[in-house]
């Protein structure tokens, strides 16, 4: 055999070997397609990208909301009070916002990408009015201060998805690896109670819970000032329903996989789609807006909308009652279908 | 699976020796309790399955072909954990001197050899203090020190009036741990009794394998006193013999007679195996 052929087979042998594998092509072909797809969904230059640019209060008449609403670019959204456009602002829902004043105030950030375009837009739509001389001046409010930061929208956004990644993870991936290896049905035969050792899955899945909310909120205060508003505790029982739901829907993955391999599939398919919609990077309001229910109703959307409003916004139990509906509807029905389901062999 | 009656008294031993295929880890597994027999019922120590399970398990210790015990834990740790799920039984550090890993008790799984695991296993099987013990091919694929090793802490096990029953393909572990021995094949139970009982009745004082030049024919023999079975391969014979002495000539005289050269003769004294090809024409070990 020549040196060439011994080349070929080796080569082919390594392609058969990747191509054999359905996830190894996914993930290096597929993938990116479908994270393009989505990415360019969010992104899209719809009508040149248009900014969408907050304006408080529903009733201003002023000119300048009538310019603001005819020039290209802009997405004029209406608020009632300045604080709900703040936080929308914050949240990373809007570009910028214009206050309607004697001089209209425009507020944006400029640490965003889109912050300074919103800015320019604003201000050519504004001064491009006809009617010249009497177009009133913009007052520019540069927000700097903390709590509106691109940082602080992403740190809330980590810890969801951190929470989730390791629950599903922690609780899928351990039980499988246990039933491939037979140590599950060797359990089984002894007098081993099975409460207690699914029992133990959530038990140190929360011990764990406290290191790794820690950490995160620890680095985000301390190091990166992002604020802290609202209740510690009521943050702590958000983490906690959400640390629960994914140790739900690891449960469940896991409950009937037989091997390693067949349950990380799964697991990646079922996070995929929170990962890119769930609004850990930027928010899901970029996507449009007849998907929001949709998206809303992933349980990572309501833990991070709703430790984002607590962190951030200072919001109390009310204002994150249906974010932790969500999550304890999610918890109960994963975990009694995992129950149910459960394959100790 | 046919009706299988067992019976395992205190400090014995009931090997299930049989191919791979045989039905052995079938019947353990529904005496474990782990597959639930489509009729009939299974009673051990006068407990039924269905509702009494866990008083059952209690009193059971098992070793199940195949398991891997977690990588990542130490010897010590992985005896505490089983030792918390009964309610009485003994301290793990006397029973892993009972099976030779003392001085590994700080060593994590994956560091162990594959006779040190499987006394692991053997350790997680005892710990609970069993009144019996399921070994289900408890030394496939081990060298023979390490299986003699195996051996050693069954039959102080048993020495302590403990009760085991065992699945095996191998003949030497069945005839050295059983008092009591089920040859089993394709589901059925195809001989019963004790290992000398079973090598008995063969009814043969020896077994003399041959290979000859040339194709053997059954026929040729058939007809020869002394000769009670004959099993052919190929070019090689396995004849169950009575009176080797008196046979021997006459069998040598016949190959003659027939053109057939003799290439390999063996004759050795029957064992387990020999009945297993003469009852099914095939070897234990056949895969």
């Amino acid at each position: 055999m020549s040196r060439f052929d011994e080349l070929r087979q080796l080569t082919r042998m390594r392609l058969l070997q990747f191509v054999r594998e359905p996830e190894a092509v996914f993930w290096t072909f597929a993938f990116p397609v479908l994270l393009a797809l989505v990415l360019g969904v969010a992104f899209s230059n719809r009508g040149s990208q248009d900014v969408r640019v907050g304006v408080v209060p529903v009733s201003a008449t002023a000119p300048w909301v009538a310019s603001l609403q005819r020039a290209e670019g802009i997405q004029v959204v209406f608020f009632e009070d300045i604080a709900s456009a703040r936080n929308k602002l914050r949240s990373g829902g809007l570009s910028a916002l214009v206050e309607d004043r004697e001089r209209p105030l425009l507020h944006f950030d400029p640490s965003r990408p889109e912050g300074e375009l919103a800015r320019l837009r604003v201000e050519q739509a504004l001064q491009r009015e006809p009617k010249g001389d009497d177009a009133p001046a913009i007052q520019v409010k540069v927000i700097t201060e903390t709590g509106a930061r691109y940082i602080d929208f992403l740190i809330p956004g980590l810890l969801g998805m951190n929470l989730m990644a390791t629950g599903i993870w922690g609780s899928g991936f351990g039980i499988v690896d246990m039933r491939q290896k037979k140590l599950l049905k060797l359990f089984t035969v002894t007098p081993m109670r099975r409460s207690a050792f699914l029992a133990a899955q959530i038990l140190s899945r929360l011990i764990f819970l406290v290191a790794e909310v820690g950490i995160i909120v620890a680095f985000g205060v301390f190091l990166l000032s992002v604020p802290f508003h609202g209740s510690v505790f009521l943050f702590a029982m958000h983490c906690i329903l959400g640390a629960l739901c994914f140790s739900g829907i690891g449960l469940l993955v896991s409950s009937r996989a037989r091997t390693v391999e067949g349950v990380s599939g799964i697991m990646n398919f079922v996070m995929l789609p929170m990962w890119l919609f769930s609004g850990v990077f930027f928010s899901y309001e970029r996507f449009p807006e007849a998907f929001h229910p949709l998206i809303q109703l992933l349980p990572l959307t309501a833990l991070n909308d709703g430790l984002r409003r607590i962190m951030l916004e200072g919001e109390t139990l009310g204002g994150v009652a249906v974010e932790m509906a969500n999550l304890s509807v999610c918890t109960a029905v994963t975990f009694v279908l995992a129950l149910k389901l459960f394959r100790w062999r | 699976m046919d009706e299988v009656d067992l019976e395992v008294r205190r400090g014995e031993c009931v090997g299930l020796l049989g191919p791979n295929g045989a039905g052995k880890t079938t019947t353990i597994e529904m005496l474990e309790g782990l597959i639930a027999p489509d009729a009939g019922e299974v009673r051990i120590l006068g407990l039924n399955w269905a509702g009494e399970g866990r008083a059952l398990r209690q009193q059971l210790g098992v070793q199940l072909q195949e398991t891997r015990l977690p990588d990542k834990l130490t010897v010590i740790e992985i005896l505490r954990t089983f030792r918390s799920f009964y309610d009485q039984g003994s301290d793990p550090e006397w029973v892993l001197d009972l099976v030779g890993l003392r001085d590994k008790h700080q060593a994590r799984t994956v560091d162990l050899s594959g006779g040190q695991q499987q006394r692991l296993a053997l350790a997680c099987a005892l710990i609970g203090d069993p009144a019996i013990l399921f070994l289900d091919e408890p030394t496939t694929g081990l060298d023979p020190h390490a299986r003699r090793r195996i051996w050693e802490v069954v039959e102080s096990f048993k020495a302590r009036g403990g009760a085991v029953l065992l699945t095996t393909h191998y003949m030497d572990e069945a005839e050295k741990l059983s008092d009591d021995i089920l040859i089993m094949d394709h589901g059925k139970v195809i001989a019963h009794g004790s290992p000398s009982e079973i090598i008995h009745s063969l009814n043969a004082e020896s077994v003399v394998s041959l290979r000859v030049k040339g194709t053997p024919d059954a026929a040729d023999l058939q007809g020869l006193d002394g000769i009670r079975s004959i099993h052919i391969e190929g070019t090689q014979m396995q004849l169950s013999v009575m009176q080797t002495d008196r046979v021997l000539p006459v069998l040598f005289s016949t190959l003659h007679d027939r053109g057939l050269a003799l290439v390999d003769l063996h004759i050795h004294r029957p064992t387990l195996e020999d009945v297993f090809v003469s009852l099914t024409g095939r070897r234990l070990r056949d895969e």
